[in-house]
């Protein structure tokens, strides 16, 4: 057998074994989480296990973020009865309007490079960026690992992607992950784990590797993790934790497939509808108009997007035709977009500022796009109806840079050309 | 499990790959509601809006490439399941969709599935690897389910395998 990757060294700690691709083990969970969508049947079933208090290793959270705050009595009640099982069960509760799970669960600093992290949310392989194996699950898997402290896992075979080179002006993470989704498909990558290495890489900083990691299940994957560096050890910093080292794939590790990207071939891409791998560079949509443009969510919604978003906006409106909506990804990053100036020229150019978490990716409030709609947005998913209108609505899924350039000018638009 | 055959009508839909949860079951019914045979009603509505009283208990969904990708929610085979559908036959399945629709008990069939047509009538043959065309005369053999899958749908699913065995009891013998 040669060396491990991170996602069998991860794995065979866990585990107390030498497992390589393709076992299945029964692994120690770290931490586990569920949101507003998938809390309640989590706590039915936790609820039938006569559940007290969770034993995963690092604690477990629920997270109100999805439909936050509550737009109906029905979702109200959902959101009272997590509150409540929160308070009975000690788990840690982030309220509405503290932010999407998947930028506070980061934030809390519970979760450590190493770890192995299960989520009730398909997007829970945003941790990946963090040096660590973090995966999206159902409700009952999750339910699981809060009552045992531990899961099974099919140790999954791993795709090394070396992206080389620098990106362009105006050209970024979601670009590259765009590109990269592009080439493999919506299953390209199946059950694998995605491990990101290169030049390219090592300037990408946490915020950015966020989005790479977000977005690796668009492809099917099932881990997403990044190596361990300077980036990952200064971003612990920045939340008050001290650490030094995590963990290496082996030199020698075996990876089922490579993939070589040039960063400085990038150019900036759209995914179009109504398939996240329909992926098309926007100079070939350009001029196709735009009625709403969404700025945030787990992909996209933190500090640097939301500052290279205000560096292009400064001093200039959004076109009239066009709703363009902004919800941060955390209350701190809020906080920190007000601080800096940042989020005064989002508004002065006619954001419309709804509460951190979510916000209309998923449809269920804040920006319902109206019949016939094009949607500019820098989310991660644009199915037919997913926020919330099936009546001819169109999503298109871009960079912050691309969507803040489409809104000042009412349609699809390439941002080094403005 | 040996000699379970399972026989019911087959629904195609379009697209025929990557048939996503959102399509299953939509983000503007699951937030809300808890009751599954209520989202029931809503299930495949976005890409067929008369699926839900089109299906009759005992019947299949047959699909392409990807079945099941995109979000987590459980709500998506749990709706599937409480809409009736006994089982799912697809070319392959999303992780996390296949994963949870073990985990409630809805048996996923992975084999060829261009030669079925919408509204055929099939037999499933669980034992011997085999879906059976009963109106045309087509069939595709399937490999047995792994042995994880296999322990969990016997045990009636996850929970219930958590709650008979204290934990996970997957490295048995023979199921």
């Amino acid at each position: 057998m040669g060396g491990k990757t991170i996602a069998e060294k991860v794995l065979s700690d866990r585990s107390t074994s030498d497992c390589h691709a393709g076992d299945i083990v029964v692994a120690a969970v770290d931490y586990c989480m569920a949101q507003d969508g998938t809390s309640k049947l989590m706590i039915e079933e936790l609820e039938n296990l006569g559940f007290e208090r969770a034993r995963t290793k690092s604690g477990m959270a629920v997270v109100l973020d999805h439909s936050a705050p509550s737009p109906s009595a029905e979702v109200s009640r959902i959101h009272g009865e997590i509150r409540r099982f929160s308070k009975e069960c000690e788990v840690e509760l982030h309220d509405v309007g503290e932010g999407v799970c998947h930028q506070v669960i980061p934030e809390s600093g519970k979760i450590r490079p190493g770890d192995l992290v299960v989520g009730a949310d398909s997007h829970t392989c945003t941790y990946g960026a963090l040096n660590l194996c973090s995966t999206g699950l159902g409700s009952a898997d999750v339910a699981a690992a809060a009552f045992t402290g531990k899961l099974w896992f099919r140790v999954p075979e791993t795709y090394r992607v070396n992206i080389s080179g620098s990106v362009g002006e105006r050209t970024g993470p979601k670009d590259l992950i765009l590109t990269l989704i592009g080439m493999m498909g919506a299953d390209g990558a199946t059950y694998k784990s995605i491990e990101f290495v290169g030049d390219a890489i090592r300037t990408i900083g946490m915020d950015g590797r966020m989005t790479m990691a977000n977005m690796v299940v668009e492809m099917g994957a099932k881990f997403g993790p990044f190596q361990f560096d300077d980036v990952t050890a200064d971003w612990y910093d920045s939340i008050g934790m001290k650490i030094d080292n995590g963990v290496e794939s082996d030199a020698d590790a075996v990876y089922e497939r490579e993939v070589d990207i040039d960063a400085s071939d990038v150019v900036p891409k759209v995914a179009a509808p109504h398939r996240v791998d329909n992926v098309r560079d926007v100079a070939d949509c350009e001029g196709i108009e735009v009625n709403q443009a969404f700025l945030g969510t787990c992909t996209n919604g933190r500090l640097s997007d939301l500052m290279s978003a205000a560096k292009i906006l400064k001093g200039k409106r959004v076109h009239e035709n066009v709703r363009f909506i902004v919800a941060p990804a955390s209350r701190r990053i809020l906080a920190e977009a007000v601080r800096s100036g940042a989020f005064g020229t989002l508004i002065e150019s006619g954001a419309i500022v709804v509460a951190p978490g979510c916000g209309p990716c998923v449809g269920t409030h804040a920006g319902v796009p109206s019949d016939g709609d094009n949607v500019i947005s820098t989310a991660n998913r644009n199915f037919m109806g997913r926020m919330g209108n099936n009546s001819n609505v169109s999503i298109y899924l871009a960079s912050p840079e691309t969507v803040v350039a489409s809104a000042l000018n009412g349609h699809i638009t390439d941002p080094r050309g403005l | 499990m040996a000699s379970t055959r399972l026989e019911g009508r087959a629904h195609r839909f379009e697209p025929n790959d990557d048939i996503n949860t959102d399509y299953i079951i939509s983000g503007r019914y699951k937030f809300k509601i808890g009751d599954m045979q209520e989202l029931a009603k809503h299930v495949m509505e976005d890409i067929d809006p008369d699926f839900a009283q089109k299906v009759d208990s005992g019947d299949f969904i047959v699909a392409g490439r990807n079945f099941g990708c995109g979000s987590s929610r459980e709500q998506a085979p749990r709706a599937l399941k409480a809409a009736g559908v006994a089982a799912i036959i697809a070319r392959s399945y999303a992780r996390i969709f296949y994963r949870n629709s073990f985990n409630i008990g809805l048996p996923l069939i992975t084999c060829e599935t261009d030669w079925i047509e919408d509204g055929e009538r099939l037999a499933i043959d669980l034992g011997n690897g085999k879906v059976i065309g009963l109106d045309g005369g087509g069939n595709a053999e399937f490999s047995p389910l792994p042995l994880t899958m296999r322990i969990l749908l016997e045990d009636g699913g996850l929970i219930p395998h958590i709650k008979k065995h204290g934990g996970f009891s997957l490295e048995r013998g023979e199921v």
